[in-house]
């Protein structure tokens, strides 16, 4: 690949990066784990052209390696005397895990409201959790955890848009990384990781 | 004089930035709003019960550190130091890693008595303990080497027990240095946040003190972050204020 594009990012739950870029924070290109902070950033004029949707991603259950506590579903996470960790509801991820347990009609009480979904997976992967809601892109990725399913009916389906900042210093970069991520050789990547395609 | 004006200025600015920026209308609103009643009473119980747990295991200890001599008093030092260096979220790791389920003390806990500590109040004492207790220890061990010991002496060669000498000369000549180890102390315990939130979690109204109420509202409503800090910073400034100098001695 002829001139490679030199890349820094910058990791972090979308609201952490959203309230960031709104207090002035300067990057390149943002991608966000919903279109709700996206649209914060678009509606303060923080944008410099439209958001492209680049991947999407469903919720999966993780559990600790063999699911030693046999669970198969939402409703198992309300059993009594399980350890459930969800990301906080301020986070794109735990926003969802709230949706799909609505739609599930289940109701948890987690231990913990972590400020971000790779928390959840670490406390799941440390044994300290017995479950925990996620993204099916950090189960594979991650490797140290068991996902279990779930079902369409409940899930919910989360589209990550990306777009380019107009505090953006290298906005060619900007442009070719985000034409990057939405061609096939990206996407085959994105789907390699666990995502879906856009 | 230029110096100490510039160094008193990094510590008034952004507490001045606190105070003007704040909505001042929202403060009232935030500040009989259930959860920060919640999160302030969480806070004041658990930095309070970790300056409790610091003043029983951290007095014996700084004793133990100014009566030893040589390399065992410098390891000593430095593991009971190492708390302050360490990234708090380091320390918050290294708790789970000996309390949690899988632990090394944790996992024998869990399976004898079925107790787990991560994600109760109990491990949010126990992080802000970890990290606030060496301030402790720093402070008291200091003022048993610069204390006077011929009135401890006095007191033995006058028949009195070592308890007796500890408690009736000892610590109340170490009153200022104890006082003022145990503000700091307490001080340090209030602001922790990522030791607790590694290793106690965040769930309101059980692990969610004020630091960790403040960065998620940051998040989704700063207006509400802002009038928690002010409200952290006028609890801090009026117990510290109230402190008066002769109390604090070496502080």
């Amino acid at each position: 690949m002829a001139g490679a594009l030199h890349t820094t990012f910058n990791y972090a739950g979308s609201q952490t990066l959203a309230s960031q870029i709104e207090q002035g924070a300067q990057a390149d290109v943002f991608a966000s784990a919903d279109t709700a902070h996206m649209k914060i950033l678009q509606d303060a004029g923080l944008l410099a052209g439209t958001p492209r949707v680049f991947a999407h991603n469903r919720l999966e259950i993780a559990v600790e390696r063999g699911n030693p506590k046999a669970i198969h579903g939402l409703a198992d996470l309300a059993r009594p005397g399980l350890v459930i960790v969800l990301a906080d509801p301020s986070v794109p991820a735990g926003k969802y895990a709230q949706q799909a347990l609505a739609k599930a009609g289940v109701s948890v009480k987690p231990a913990s409201l972590e400020l971000q979904v790779t928390s959840v997976l670490t406390k799941v992967a440390l044994g300290e959790a017995d479950a925990g809601v996620v993204y099916v892109s950090d189960v594979v990725t991650s490797g140290k955890v068991d996902g279990i399913a779930i079902p369409d009916a409940q899930n919910v389906i989360a589209d990550y848009p990306i777009a380019k900042l107009s505090s953006a210093q290298n906005a060619k970069g900007a442009n070719d990384f985000i034409t990057f991520l939405l061609s096939s050789k990206g996407q085959a990547i994105l789907f390699g990781a666990g995502f879906e395609a856009a | 004089m230029a110096l100490a004006a510039a160094g008193l200025l990094l510590f008034l600015l952004p507490l001045a930035g606190l105070v003007i920026r704040a909505p001042w209308s929202q403060v009232v609103p935030a500040l009989v709003a259930p959860e920060t009643a919640t999160a302030l009473g969480l806070s004041i119980f658990c930095s309070l019960s970790a300056t409790a747990l610091a003043l029983v295991f951290g007095i014996p200890l700084a004793v133990v550190l100014a009566r030893t001599k040589g390399t065992l008093r410098s390891v000593l030092r430095a593991l009971t130091t190492l708390p302050m260096v360490l990234s708090p979220v380091v320390g918050g790791v290294a708790l789970l890693l000996a309390f949690g389920r899988r632990g090394l003390i944790g996992a024998a806990l869990h399976q004898a008595f079925g107790i787990q500590v991560p994600f109760t109040t109990a491990a949010a004492v126990i992080a802000e303990t970890f990290v606030a207790m060496p301030f402790l220890v720093i402070a008291v061990e200091a003022g048993i080497r610069a204390m006077d010991h011929r009135y401890e002496e006095a007191a033995r060669a006058l028949g009195a027990g070592s308890w007796r000498v500890f408690a009736r000369v000892t610590l109340p000549l170490l009153r200022p240095a104890i006082f003022s180890g145990a503000v700091l102390c307490w001080a340090r315990a209030l602001g922790e946040f990522g030791a607790t939130i590694t290793f106690a979690g965040n769930l309101p109204g059980r692990t969610q003190t004020i630091p960790l109420a403040v960065y998620v509202a940051l998040e989704t409503q700063p207006e509400g972050a802002i009038a928690l800090s002010l409200i952290l910073l006028a609890v801090s400034l009026a117990i510290l204020i109230g402190m008066r100098d002769r109390w604090l001695g070496s502080l």
